[in-house]
């Protein structure tokens, strides 16, 4: 037994410290974007309140961003709804990855935690679990401490928004470079990178071509398709090759 | 002095615009965004985490982000207008480099958004 284990025994942080701990970085990066955006809201004429309700229930700043854009010219709600879905479609990959570690974990809890999903809980919680030392309690609290932050900080952005002169501090960019980073913290691999480029480049053409949001949906699932064939080539390759 | 503020020219959607209250519509919307969003973050929790997904699908959905971020961000930094036109050598584009390096060297999230939005309105004064 080593001295850490018991020291770790004696002034263990609650499960809540722990992921308020862990969560700290997320609050400083959620005060820019969360501010950015809520100035954004509130230029386009959206107010505090329904900036608050958007980042309580929904949680996802990108697709947050790009809504309120599309409905500021005008975009109706169904393209709106679909575009939303395929942006936020990753969660469903991070959840995926944070699934073994949560087996014992009560259903209603397990409902409150999936709600705070985001790329940046899942980088800390996964992070976290992969370690050794994190429970559902400590991910909990990094999602709904997390969550808080980002609804206080939309909501501070929509009240001081009416003070900003439209486009200074490049409040306008910080949707460009939050997907900049993003697609940086995908690129895990050769193929991910191929991919990406393939799909960019696609997006464009199309986007040149067909109105409207469809180019993003079309290039993304033709370029993962591509992606995924020449990913299954290399596997069978390997497997008959040795 | 309300400089740059023409909210009477900003194209808002009228059903969406707001008295006090938050519209019946923009609700409608909120909700559906939420639904749309709730359901891939909380379907692997519930109910996948028995089962296992064939190997074909867990590849593409592993690239899927890659390319959704990728559609999203390179047609906004060489197009504009409407109708969309190429546009190469704008601020936008040559701002986003120096970001995206930033981001790759850093991988922070907060830090690239302020770097970027700080060289943005550089790049906007001085251009």
């Amino acid at each position: 037994m080593t001295d850490s284990n018991l020291d770790a025994h004696k002034d263990r942080p609650s499960a809540l410290q722990a992921g308020l701990k862990a969560a700290w970085p997320i609050f400083l990066g959620y005060l820019p974007i969360g501010a950015a955006f809520g100035v954004l809201a509130q230029q386009s004429g959206f107010s505090p309140l329904d900036v608050g309700l958007m980042s309580l229930l929904v949680f996802a700043g990108s697709s947050q961003f790009i809504a309120v854009s599309m409905l500021a010219s005008g975009a109706g709600a169904s393209s709106v709804v679909a575009t939303t879905f395929v942006v936020n479609l990753r969660h469903l990959l991070m959840s995926s990855s944070l699934a073994p570690h949560l087996g014992h974990t009560g259903k209603g809890w397990l409902s409150l935690l999936a709600h705070g999903v985001t790329d940046e809980s899942f980088a800390v919680n996964h992070a976290r679990f992969s370690q050794g030392d994190w429970s559902w309690q400590s991910a909990l609290a990094v999602n709904q401490s997390s969550c808080a932050v980002w609804v206080g900080s939309t909501m501070g952005g929509a009240w001081v928004g009416r003070l900003i002169p439209q486009g200074a501090l490049g409040i306008g960019y910080a949707l460009i470079a939050m997907f900049l980073c993003l697609l940086v913290f995908q690129l895990r691999g050769r193929r991910h990178a191929v991919t990406a480029v393939l799909s960019g480049v696609l997006a464009v053409l199309l986007s040149l071509w067909i109105p409207g949001n469809a180019y993003v949906v079309i290039a993304s699932v033709i370029a993962a398709a591509v992606g995924t064939l020449a990913v299954s080539r290399e596997r069978r390759g390997t497997a008959e090759g040795g | 002095m309300r400089e740059g503020l023409p909210r009477e020219d900003k194209n808002v959607h009228p059903k969406l615009t707001k008295d006090g209250m938050v519209s019946l519509d923009f609700f409608s919307v909120v909700l559906g965004m939420a639904v749309v969003t709730y359901l891939p973050r909380w379907a692997p929790l519930a109910v996948l985490a028995r089962r296992r997904l064939p190997s074909w699908l867990l590849d593409g959905l592993d690239l899927i982000p890659a390319a959704v971020l990728s559609a999203l961000v390179l047609p906004e930094l060489v197009t504009s207008g409407e109708p969309r036109h190429l546009v190469i050598l704008e601020p936008k584009l040559l701002v986003a480099i120096p970001t995206f390096f930033f981001a790759l060297k850093t991988r922070s999230l907060g830090g690239t958004v302020v770097v970027g939005m700080g060289l943005y309105w550089a790049a906007d004064k001085l251009l």
